[in-house]
């Protein structure tokens, strides 16, 4: 593997994102709290632009003690959506809620002097 | 995915480019958002047919309005207009605009992307960007809000707004692209006026065949509509029922979440009507006028097959015209693909057999709505061979339209290379 520098970590700031192509291989570089993450920015469902897609906190349902529907609300979990389907993946673990067995390809990612480094196949 | 480049940079390193990818919005141009459509595309170069795709005739209401045939309706259209975005006389159902998820799905929300200024309909320009980026050869458009407008209360206003739309189709947009063609909407809770848009179109190249929305409460195989069906097959075009959803509809009413009337819609007004259709034994009536079911997906169609056979071998003296089984006069039929089931592939494939997909089934993307799919949804089937994926790609409407396939795509071309190289798509 190459490391290649995509950028700045502070042109990031805390909860944004932002997306590089790295010749063919595209990149979705997210950062969250003091965590650096990277996924290939192919959606494992059609193979859309997942990572060009908007970040929402999951949705839950509140359930009572008596089983009753409280309403909606949005949790602390952050998902990236595709922007072609909604396939929602959680940014931390990489997977959909639903079906985790559906998640996207990690990048390895490294921060140093402040610098963003990417690791593409040679 | 990464593609090797020579170690042509200093000091012996590969020099690679870098360049930074845009987030999705409205304002995202068509070509950004289907890249990832457009490589596939390249690669495969098949003959495709899009038998469904939208249009998005409220974002050019002002125009449709103009073609309004009677002043009062059109003061009326140009009324509402006034008192803000919502298109005048349109009754747009409950839930249209639920289907963006919310904002998660900027393409089903609106293309806003700018266009070059010119003679080229923005509209039409729109339509290029997702042919070109999907590579399909031909793509056939349908309305958007006005899928719903068979629940209108007023027929005449579906016949007002129906004819409305379809001179701005085939006056306005379809002249500029000869790859966009069109079935035009019938209004069909008003049969003659039905009879009347079939005469005056018959013989336009753009319009390829007719379409009723399905959604509406409308018995197809009443006496009315004798004349109507009578006057397609002499065509020889087909008709279409492009489904759709309502959440007014008191049976979807009592679904909370758009995600289950959605689910439910699009395959009960199909199932309504193909259910009269065959029980009342119209293709023994029309036997040459050929029907194709749209946007409804394949997985009802196993359900209902089985369902009627059943019932009608006990009951057959309640369908005196059938000669055959229900099951078999299904199976004449056509059916778009999307949106394609696919999270069980033993049971798509059994579908795929059952209904003889290899000479009935016709590619649809949907585009630009938010269950659209791409010509990955057929390429990837694992079950299918070479000849049935291109057949359902293109050439089975291609042979049901009579559309000119271009000479480097004819049957005995090869693709370029060998296509699915991913795994299957599971949806």
């Amino acid at each position: 593997m190459e490391e290649i520098v995509v950028g700045r970590l502070a042109d990031i700031p805390d909860g944004d994102y932002r997306i590089f192509a790295v010749d063919e291989l595209e990149v979705g570089i997210f950062r969250t709290g003091s965590k650096v993450l990277a996924y290939e920015n192919v959606c494992p469902h059609a193979g859309g632009p997942v990572c060009q897609g908007k970040i929402f906190n999951k949705v839950e349902e509140v359930i009572t003690p008596d089983k009753k529907s409280a309403g909606l609300r949005f949790g602390k979990a952050r998902h990236i959506v595709c922007p072609w389907h909604g396939y929602e993946y959680d940014l931390l673990t990489g997977c959909h809620p639903g079906d985790p067995s559906l998640r996207l390809m990690p990048v390895k990612v490294a921060v140093r002097d402040g610098q963003i480094y990417v690791s593409v196949p040679e | 995915m990464l593609t090797k480049t020579p170690r042509n940079g200093k000091n012996g390193k590969r020099s690679l480019r870098i360049s930074e990818l845009p987030k999705i919005s409205t304002a995202t141009d068509t070509r950004e958002i289907l890249a990832h459509a457009a490589k596939e595309a390249r690669r495969d170069n098949y003959f495709i047919v899009d038998v469904d795709a939208h249009v998005t005739e409220t974002a050019f209401w002002p125009d449709v309005i103009d073609r309004m045939d009677s002043d009062v309706y059109k003061q009326m259209a140009r009324a509402f207009k006034e008192r803000g975005p919502a298109p005048g006389l349109l009754n747009t159902t409950p839930g249209l605009l639920f289907q963006d998820v919310f904002g998660r799905i900027p393409h089903q929300q609106r293309l806003g992307e700018t266009v070059p200024g010119g003679r080229t309909h923005r509209q039409v320009t729109l339509v290029q960007r997702a042919m070109d980026s999907l590579g399909i050869d031909y793509m056939v458009v349908f309305p958007t809000p006005m899928l719903v407008l068979g629940m209108h209360p007023q027929a005449e206003v579906e016949v007002v707004i129906g004819n409305a739309f379809n001179k701005w189709l085939t006056e306005d947009v379809l002249p500029q692209e000869p790859r966009m063609k069109a079935m035009l909407y019938l209004p069909f809770n008003h049969p003659e006026a039905c009879v009347k848009a079939v005469e005056a179109y018959a013989d336009n190249p753009s319009v390829i065949g007719f379409s009723v929305t399905s959604t509406r409460f409308r018995a197809v195989h009443h006496d009315s509509y004798m004349p109507l069906y009578s006057a397609i097959q002499a065509t020889g075009k087909p008709l279409a029922f492009h489904s759709g959803f309502h959440w007014g509809d008191q049976s979807m009413q009592q679904c909370n979440r758009f995600i289950s009337m959605h689910s439910i819609s699009f395959v009960y007004y199909n199932i309504i009507h193909l259910t009269n259709w065959i029980i009342n034994g119209l293709p023994e009536r029309f036997p040459k006028l050929r029907v194709i079911w749209i946007e409804s997906g394949l997985a009802w169609l196993p359900f209902l097959m089985q369902r009627l056979d059943s019932e009608y071998m006990m009951r057959s003296s309640e369908a005196p015209l059938l000669k055959r089984r229900p099951s078999e006069y299904i199976r004449d039929m056509y059916f778009s693909s999307q949106p394609l089931e696919r999270s069980n592939l033993e049971l798509t494939e059994a579908t795929f057999k059952a209904i003889k997909a290899e000479t009935q089934l016709l590619f649809a993307s949907d585009w630009p709505h938010w269950d659209f799919d791409l010509p990955n949804s057929i390429t990837t089937l694992p079950f299918l061979d070479e000849e049935a994926k291109r057949n359902i790609l293109g050439f089975n409407a291609a042979r049901l339209f009579n559309l000119e396939i271009p000479e480097h795509k004819t049957l005995k071309a090869k693709p370029k290379k060998a296509p699915a190289v991913r795994e299957p798509v599971t949806a």
